[in-house]
């Protein structure tokens, strides 16, 4: 059996299982390092919100320019073949299907594919959505990674939310420490396991899953 | 027709208390921070401001917010790690927020810009974001109607006009720009540098100046790496 993944296995799994050739889109935070684990031959071109497709690695030193950010608001750099364009245009990508994939942090994810990222519900929190509800509707395939359970253990992967949606069966596969879940039309099928077996997995989400497809995709 | 501006106080001496303002910018890119500097020496109140984030730092629509003379934003991320005056506002129930998705915000923009009276979007459909607001079934999938953000000024910051206001942006501050000219009854413009009329490759030009009101030529500060060059 294979250990939890750490944040940076994690990513560089996702990375990995993002088709060559595709258009991408990674949200604020921990889905920001996968594009650390992507290769040049993927041939994968970055898109960020704030109007830029062909999204270069973070500026540092002269690079730094404040005219040029990513959606985190941090410095970027731009590769040979990227182009700018206004918001509308920006966000008729995501809405309009041609984004292949981007990658969202969760809050919770239901087992219909339900997504909760945006906002705790907690009337002290000030809320901000910023893209992440057009993403979530407009992205081919959202993957999310996250946590399998919370700090105090309970799992993030639920029947319904309990937070405020960001969209409605949206999600599509489901990347978390503990294993990799697709969401499907007959349910959460799992795709592979890591420093669990499939039975303790169901325990610990107290929920009806499908198991992976070939034995031999375990503990992949 | 345009008019040139010598300075930023007198390009917004038009803007009234109880103006819907339309800000330009993505945090600090884009953000016309003179303009809004400008405008909160006018001392107009009671503004309604829509712009994508509810200021950083202490600077530009931060001040303003800050200064107490915004009634209500609209806007999809006022959060952010240096948004401390919007969030005292917020937190003293001070200012009204209507929170929209950032796509959401673009298109009502836009299609205040281009003459369209609403619009169905999947985005938001089935989030607290949709709550009363009229929904529709098509093609088996949900969809909610949005209405346009029409305006009675923009603000926005470009690279370069030329003497008709046509417009190039520079890198991702273009953002908001170009859709925000198109949606106010009146667009006020700061450039870096304004040149002759037909110095402007027409295949190039981002935003024609027909949307484009008022230019006026504020320096681009030298960068921290010495360098003021900008290409096109």
């Amino acid at each position: 059996m294979t250990e939890r993944l750490t944040r940076n296995q994690l990513a560089r799994l996702v990375a990995q299982d993002i088709p060559s050739g595709a258009y991408v889109n990674l949200g604020i935070g921990q889905p920001t390092l996968v594009s650390d684990y992507l290769t040049p031959s993927q041939n994968v071109t970055l898109h960020t919100e704030n109007g830029m497709l062909g999204m270069g690695p973070a500026a540092e030193g002269d690079e730094l320019d404040e005219d040029l950010i990513n959606a985190g608001k941090i410095p970027v750099t731009e590769l040979p073949g990227a182009s700018y364009f206004h918001h509308a245009d920006s966000f008729g990508m995501m809405r309009g299907g041609h984004l292949d994939v981007c990658v969202l942090g969760a809050f919770q994810v239901s087992v219909a594919g339900d997504l909760a990222n945006w906002h705790t519900g907690d009337p002290n929190d000030i809320p901000a959505v910023g893209g992440a509800m057009d993403l979530a509707i407009g992205a081919k395939d959202v993957f999310v990674m996250m946590n399998l359970l919370t700090r105090d253990g309970r799992s993030k992967l639920v029947e319904a939310c309990t937070y405020p949606l960001t969209g409605v069966g949206c999600v599509t596969r489901i990347y978390t420490d503990m294993a990799v879940l697709l969401v499907t039309p007959d349910g959460i099928r799992v795709r592979d396991t890591h420093g669990c077996t499939f039975e303790e997995l169901l325990r610990l989400v107290d929920l009806p899953l499908l198991a992976p497809e070939r034995e031999s995709m375990l503990n992949a | 027709m345009l008019t040139i501006h010598d300075d930023v106080d007198e390009a917004v001496s038009e803007i009234t208390d109880g103006a819907i303002v339309l800000i330009g910018g993505f945090g600090k890119a884009g953000q016309p921070i003179e303009l809004i500097e400008a405008l909160l020496r006018r001392g107009s109140r009671n503004l309604t401001v829509v712009s994508n984030n509810a200021g950083n730092g202490t600077v530009g629509l931060a001040a303003l917010i800050g200064a107490g003379r915004v009634a209500k934003i609209i806007c999809s991320f006022p959060r952010q790690s240096d948004s401390e005056l919007f969030d005292a506002k917020f937190r003293a129930a001070e200012i009204e927020l209507e929170l929209v998705p950032q796509g959401n915000l673009a298109e009502r923009i836009r299609a205040a810009g281009s003459g369209i009276g609403g619009f169905f979007t999947p985005t938001g459909y089935g989030t607290m974001l949709a709550a009363g607001k009229e929904t529709r079934m098509i093609d088996g999938r949900g969809f909610v109607l949005e209405s346009p953000i029409r305006a009675d000024f923009a603000l926005i910051k470009a690279l370069k006009a030329d003497g008709v206001g046509n417009l190039v942006y520079r890198k991702t501050a273009r953002n908001f720009g170009p859709i925000m000219a198109s949606a106010a009854a009146h667009t006020i413009v700061q450039v870096s540098e304004l040149v002759e009329t037909g110095d402007l490759d027409p295949e190039n030009v981002v935003t024609p100046g027909i949307f484009v009101n008022s230019v006026v030529v504020v320096p681009a500060q030298v960068a921290s790496n010495g360098s003021t060059e900008v290409a096109l």
